[in-house]
């Protein structure tokens, strides 16, 4: 057998000895999202997340969840980024109510919106039909994505994709008057609930507030037509997928502004000749700047959005002049 | 927070332990050539992509403009812009740690010496770009790219669609007056760009791109490689002098598959 050089060993068992000490620290570290649901209506309750990107530090608890105690049991909006998560938030709801869980609707196939489903039981967990097949389809990619950004929180993650199809239909569940609205444009389905009985308004990510808006799978025209429709809901409360509980729809009109400014800027720039860099170098407006991660979040839209202005820009048959 | 700085401490063990092989190697670089990006892996690149003899010098006039944080390793836009230095002949664009290190190499033989377009990448790295000038110096400018990476193992979208096999080598091309006076122009190829390192997809890209104008003069030469992201889009810019009243481009994969097309206004 070969030996190695002592400069490959001395490296080697270094490698070895840091990445073992890293292994023991993190298995140590403190993983507690530390969900404290808050009541917004009767029988209503919000865990809300944080203003963030995902990262090893906040576990991908930047979403916000929500659960209403019915009599026939509890019904669970969004399950969460992790198994973790899930755990943490059956919990948190076994703390307020013996009820069992009835329901849990994941409103769209982002990752921390489902990611927690493996902590509820399975005949349970409902969507819309795009929402399933977008889970069946991404789900793995999407978890092994929140690994490589949240880390350890993640352990022991997998997808379970709901097998209970929705339709929009009115629901009544233990004298809940709960109103499945099916949408789109942020992703392929976009489920929103409105409960008639509160008149609290589970708006998904439909609705972002004081937090610049995701769009890995967005369609801008399609989600501006499903603002406009919840602005009629006639809502008492508004739930929005990220950032605090409103009691008005200025969160709907924020997303809306954020979501018609990106539109006229990547159309202009496209127009106009611009390369992707020179787009992403654009700054926000001033009135943008108190939305949370808003740079990373335009710059992120760039890359994701701009390639169909720019083909629309470029070829005749696509609508360029 | 706790996570964060662990990992923050024992990244910077890595790098350390990256850079303790390197002294020897970088003890043979001229003085004015630290690595103002501090990669371990520049005296390996400074071998790789230059003669021996060359005079090679980290120059802020070549400008590397990328975002800092890429979320999609697949499609990350560069641009390159070597216009602050005279007469470039030209232009090296590389990647020091992916696994294809060489992305693009362009003449602007009467364009500007300048390029954008987008690249895959594997991992977090330096993107730099070396441009020759006439005296023979190589000028290196770069930034960093931090991404979760995975773009170059990924097969292209194309390759699971019969869509790309009917429109190969379609472009969609346009012209733009520059304020700035000049011209530029974006255009866009079908083409899967199969990097070669995805399970059973062979490598499949543009090798060789022409840019001229109506006459036949050359603008820019442009040879790829398989780093360049799929349906490319480039953008160049022709200064004053040199615009034209139409422009044409053409070339080929390194299947052989024409490239041929005219750049109408």
């Amino acid at each position: 057998m070969k030996r190695l050089p002592l400069t490959t060993l001395v490296t080697r068992s270094l490698i070895a000895a840091f990445t073992l000490s890293w292994t023991l620290l993190l298995s140590a570290a403190d993983r507690d999202y530390g969900l404290s649901p808050v009541k917004i209506a009767e029988d209503t309750w919000v865990l809300t997340g944080r203003s963030e990107d995902f990262s090893f530090s906040n576990g991908g608890n930047i979403v916000n969840t929500a659960f209403i105690v019915t009599r026939d049991g509890v019904v669970v909006i969004d399950s969460g980024p992790s198994r973790l998560y899930g755990e943490q938030l059956r919990r948190s709801i076994a703390r307020i109510s013996d009820k069992p869980v009835k329901l849990v609707l994941n409103t769209h196939h982002h990752p921390d919106h489902f990611l927690g489903n493996q902590a509820f039981p399975a005949d349970t967990l409902a969507a819309l039909p795009a929402t399933i097949h977008g889970i069946h389809d991404e789900g793995g990619s999407l978890n092994e994505n929140m690994y490589r950004l949240a880390g350890d929180w993640m352990a022991g993650t997998e997808p379970v994709t709901p097998a209970r199809s929705l339709a929009a239909d009115p629901l009544e569940i233990g004298g809940h008057q709960l109103e499945l609205i099916a949408l789109d444009g942020h992703t392929d389905a976009d489920l929103v609930i409105l409960d008639r009985s509160t008149g609290v308004l589970f708006a998904g990510d439909l609705v972002f507030h004081d937090r610049a808006p995701t769009t890995p799978h967005a369609r801008l025209p399609r989600w501006q037509a499903a603002l406009d429709r919840l602005e009629q809901t006639g809502f008492r409360t508004l739930v929005p997928g990220h950032g605090p509980v409103a009691s008005d729809a200025a969160p709907i009109r924020q997303t809306r502004a954020w979501l018609t400014w990106l539109d006229q800027t990547l159309r202009k720039a496209a127009d106009e000749g611009f390369d992707m860099t020179e787009v992403m170098a654009i700054a926000p407006p001033a009135e943008f700047r108190r939305l949370a991660v808003v740079e990373a979040e335009y710059r992120r839209s760039v890359g994701r959005l701009y390639p169909a202005y720019e083909q629309r820009a470029l070829s005749k048959e696509a609508g360029r002049p | 927070m706790k996570t964060s700085a662990i990992v923050a401490v024992l990244l910077a063990c890595a790098c350390s332990l990256g850079q303790a092989a390197a002294p020897a190697e970088r003890r043979t670089a001229a003085p004015h050539s630290t690595d103002p990006l501090d990669s371990p892996r520049w005296a390996d690149m400074r071998k790789e992509m230059f003669p021996a003899g060359a005079r090679v010098v980290f120059d802020e006039r070549v400008r590397v403009t990328a975002p800092l944080t890429a979320e999609n390793a697949m499609n990350v836009p560069v641009s390159v812009d070597a216009g602050a230095l005279g007469d470039v002949q030209e232009v090296l664009v590389f990647a020091d740690f992916n696994p294809i290190v060489r992305i693009v190499r362009f003449e602007p033989a009467g364009a500007h010496p300048g390029l954008g377009f987008r690249i895959k990448l594997q991992q977090s790295t330096p993107v730099r770009a070396a441009a020759r000038t006439a005296d023979g110096s190589w000028h290196v400018g770069g930034a960093w790219v931090n991404t979760a990476g995975g773009g170059c193992t990924l097969p292209s979208t194309g390759s699971s669609s019969p869509e790309w096999q009917k429109r190969l080598g379609e472009v969609s091309s346009r012209v733009w007056e520059r304020k700035e006076g000049g011209e530029r122009i974006r255009l866009r190829i079908i083409h899967p760009i199969d990097t070669g390192l995805a399970a059973g997809i062979p490598a499949f890209f543009l090798q060789d791109l022409l840019l001229a104008d109506n006459s036949g003069r050359p603008l820019m030469r442009i040879e790829g490689f398989e780093p360049i992201a799929e349906n490319p889009v480039f953008t160049v810019d022709i200064p004053v002098g040199r615009s034209a009243a139409g422009y044409r481009v053409s070339g080929r994969d390194n299947n052989g598959n024409a490239i041929s097309a005219a750049i109408e206004k």
